[in-house]
């Protein structure tokens, strides 16, 4: 089954808001960056005949839009330096008492079945909510790392940081993101 | 190892490089002996497998009814 291109416009009014959201993190420029999800959703449109169904489209624009992030990333890495916000710095405050163990209000509880998630939507919804709560720069190398999949040497390059500043901004972006989820997600789910 | 806060640096850092011997070894040693670390661990490794999935299904809106 192949749907015509015009029964996509309404996902793609739906899918855009996401898409923005997505490259702003990595394009400070609102227009530049509309200009990128525009570019993947033409260049989607004309691969459109040798794609079948939703979910197979929406993973075909994102991976033309990421490919084109890559690329930018890449080009404009030259004289760029990637700034660390005081807040981002200070890091993990709450999450761990004086002696550095496990707040009380922040122990991780068990979480059921993460293994099929991907498939939930809703889960998705939480998940990017919650990247996006993350302070900008520390949103953009999770991204970078987890849903675009670079090497963090690629990405200490890209931004001109060093690699243990990059791992300790990934440790940062995957715990206020772990403990995100599980208030927005894994505890909900175990009350519904 | 001595706390939980380098434990979890170290959990995180495993997900994007090898870690040391040393590192390695003391990592293990503590989640053997920290429940929280343990689950946090894995949970760390979830959210890691999860985004790599996502990649192949994202945005399948229709089967949250099928769950």
């Amino acid at each position: 089954m192949r749907p015509a291109a015009a029964s996509y416009t309404a996902e793609f009014e739906v899918l855009r808001p996401k898409l923005l959201a997505f490259t702003l993190l990595q394009v400070s420029d609102k227009g530049h960056a509309e200009d990128l999800v525009q570019e993947a959703m033409l260049a989607a449109i004309e691969s459109l005949p040798n794609y079948s169904g939703k979910a197979q489209f929406d993973t075909w624009v994102y991976s033309i839009l990421r490919h084109k992030l890559i690329d930018y990333i890449r080009k404009e890495k030259r004289g760029r330096q990637l700034f660390i916000s005081d807040e981002e710095a200070i890091g993990l405050g709450g999450l761990f008492n004086a002696k550095e163990h496990w707040h009380a209000d922040a122990i991780p509880t068990h979480w059921q079945n993460p293994e099929d998630l991907h498939m939930r939507s809703h889960f998705w919804e939480i998940f990017d909510l919650c990247l996006l709560h993350l302070p900008s720069n520390t949103a953009r190398v999770f991204a970078l790392r987890e849903l675009m999949e670079l090497e963090t040497d690629e990405i200490c390059d890209c931004l001109g940081i060093s690699e243990q500043n990059c791992w300790t901004i990934l440790h940062r972006a995957r715990l206020k993101l772990r403990g995100c989820l599980e208030k927005g997600w894994f505890l909900k789910e175990s009350n519904a | 190892m001595k706390s939980c806060k380098q434990a979890s640096f170290l959990m995180s850092k495993k997900l994007d490089t090898s870690l040391s011997f040393i590192e390695s070894i003391s990592l293990k040693i503590h989640l053997v002996l920290c429940k929280s670390c343990a689950e946090c661990d894995s949970q760390l490794l979830s959210i890691h497998t999860l985004c790599q999935k996502r990649h192949i299904d994202i945005a399948t809106k229709d089967n949250d009814s099928t769950s």
